[in-house]
């Protein structure tokens, strides 16, 4: 069962019935795939969920704002432009492809990547590198599912993730100011890739994943910033080496490809140490970031011994 | 019949009252705060440029808007104002522990911060009385426009990641302004060095700048 307070939603940013019901049935697809039993018809149709142990007990951003408010550089370079051009890429059917250093590499539907897993609803933090935060209540599965079931080879020490390239529908990778080399990229130690907090996620408030919001399938890594967290990924491949990562291709000294949520190492353009909270209003105040999101306790080991200054 | 330069700040002060609007009808969007930011920080900009453009749309395209000049300078400030108010006010708070060292160690807030600083004495000697009394330092003190207009450039483009578009539209326009400036200043040069020498030649006068416009209506 979720708990968690309903957040007051203005009335223009409630999702309209149309948009509402086919996001639940796609869920439902996806539930349909799980194979989990339920009873025809109605709200039932969804697929049962769990919830996390590592979900936060604090009360979600409204799903207007998580809806309206996004980076996706594919749809364009202002936080608005992804709910304005989003909603025209096609995300069924999906493909999803997992090979490199593993025993098993597959190319799956959608449907299928996600069949065997009991969907979770993950309500994280998620702090963006530009200082800001949100609280995001998403439904996934942990990644580490997926890599035991391509069996990494020895040799495989890193995870690269790739985004789909379709400037026909993604207008950010057409025209002449291209602000990243498309594929977007990224990229985790198999460690990092392996911890339980580590997300694929399929859906957000209970329903299917809105476009802008990553659709189909999406990376998230609450202990890190934002970018990270690759959206419409078509690919993940076992490697050996560190994979190159977009944000770091593009600005090298400003973005590492740790990118841990640390309020010690300013970003050039930001101050780290706080964070400006989405739906706080006019007057509420920045809140002091904490370090790896406030998932130390669970993450902090994967880093022992690293400089995490140099290695930021 | 001429507009009143009364009618130049009503049409100036359009852009806040609309922003203003937004911000109490929940219309800037899932972060307001910045918004309120960008947008105050972007019509700045706009007047700014719009500023520098006064004598070239004069001197190229025969639009008189001199008149409106201080108008249009006074608003560029006005909005600046705004613009660094919203940040301090309502970004950080009036942490100005926060706001200090992040002027120090964000060069794109140093930049803009310089920027407020140099429009400060522009402004303050906006008066007739000021002028009057500076005279040609008045000119040279008023050259800092420049120098404010290409920071705020810069502060744009940095202030953004990657190179998006709109910042480096917005630079453009910029640097042509101040190079159009330069061939016109030039030219000036050229004209009023023939100009003295012919003074010189007929009455023994040297004038090397034109006298200052009258302020009538500046
Ligand atoms: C801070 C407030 C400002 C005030 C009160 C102000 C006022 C004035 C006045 C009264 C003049 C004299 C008119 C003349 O000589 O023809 C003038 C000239 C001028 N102003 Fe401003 N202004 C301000 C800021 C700006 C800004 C921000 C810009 C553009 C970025 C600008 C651009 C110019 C230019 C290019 C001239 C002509 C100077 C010259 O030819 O040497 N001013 N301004
Ligand atoms: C000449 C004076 C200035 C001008 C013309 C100016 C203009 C601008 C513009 C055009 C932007 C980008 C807006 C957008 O992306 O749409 C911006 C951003 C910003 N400016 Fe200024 N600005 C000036 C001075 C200042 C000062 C004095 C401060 C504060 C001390 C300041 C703080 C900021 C901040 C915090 C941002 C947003 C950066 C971010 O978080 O993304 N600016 N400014």
């Amino acid at each position: 069962m979720v708990h968690f307070s309903v957040p007051k939603i203005p009335g223009s940013e409630i999702t309209p019935k149309e948009a509402y019901v086919s996001r639940r049935t796609l869920l439902a697809a996806a539930g349909m795939a799980l194979g989990a039993g339920f009873p025809a018809g109605g709200r039932a149709a969804q697929p049962e969920r769990a919830r996390s142990h590592f979900s936060t007990d604090e009360a979600p951003t409204s799903l207007g704002d998580i809806t309206s408010y996004n980076n996706y550089y594919e749809f364009g370079t202002s936080k608005s432009d992804p709910k304005a051009h989003a909603g025209g890429l096609t995300t069924r059917p999906w493909t999803v492809k997992v090979d490199g250093l593993v025993n098993r590499p597959a190319e799956y539907q959608l449907e299928d990547f996600i069949k065997p897993y009991t969907l979770e609803d993950r309500i994280f933090r998620h702090r963006c590198v530009e200082a800001w935060s949100m609280v995001i209540p998403w439904v996934g599965i942990p990644l580490a599912e997926v890599l035991k079931r391509a069996d990494p080879q020895g040799s495989a020490k890193f995870v690269a993730f790739k985004t789909l390239v379709r400037p026909s529908e993604m207008r950010g990778q057409a025209g002449l100011f291209q602000t990243l080399d498309w594929p977007y990229v990224e990229g985790l130690r198999l460690d990092e890739a392996m911890h339980p907090l580590a997300t694929l996620a399929v859906g957000l408030y209970g329903e299917t994943l809105p476009n802008q919001n990553g659709a189909p399938l999406r990376l998230v890594l609450p202990w890190k910033y934002g970018f990270k967290g690759i959206k419409a990924i078509v690919g993940i491949r076992l490697v050996e080496q560190q994979p190159p990562t977009s944000w770091n291709n593009q600005a090298p000294h400003e973005y590492g490809f740790y990118a841990n949520v640390n309020p010690q190492v300013d970003h050039p353009r930001w101050s780290q140490a706080t964070e400006r909270v989405i739906g706080s209003g006019f007057f509420g105040r920045r809140k002091p970031t904490l370090m790896f999101n406030g998932y130390g306790d669970q993450v902090a080991g994967l880093y022992s011994g690293l400089d995490l200054r140099a290695s930021f | 019949m001429r507009m009143p330069v009364l009618a130049c700040y009503a049409a100036g002060f359009l852009p806040l009252i609309w922003t203003a609007f937004l911000a109490v009808t929940d219309g800037l969007g899932a972060d307001p705060v910045l918004e309120l930011e960008y947008r105050l920080g972007l019509w700045a900009l706009r007047l700014l440029i719009l500023g520098l453009s006064i004598t070239p749309l004069r001197q190229l395209a025969g639009v008189n808007l001199l008149r409106f000049r201080r108008a249009v300078g006074l608003l560029a400030f006005y909005y600046v104002l705004l613009h660094a108010a919203a940040y301090a006010i309502l970004d950080q708070s009036l942490d100005w522990a926060a706001i200090g060292a992040n002027i120090l160690n964000h060069l794109y807030l140093t930049i803009g911060f310089v920027g407020l600083l140099l429009l400060v004495p522009l402004a303050v000697t906006s008066n007739r009385y000021a002028i009057r009394r500076l005279g040609n330092r008045w000119r040279g003190l008023h050259k800092l426009v420049y120098v404010v207009a290409a920071l705020a450039a810069v502060h744009f483009l940095l202030s953004v990641k990657s190179w998006p578009m709109e910042p480096v539209i917005y630079a453009a326009i910029v640097a042509g302004l101040l190079l159009c400036r330069i061939r016109l200043q030039r030219r000036r040069e050229k004209q009023s060095s023939a100009s003295a020498a012919v003074d010189e030649r007929h009455s023994g006068v040297s004038s090397v700048r034109p006298p200052l416009p009258s302020r009538r209506t500046a």
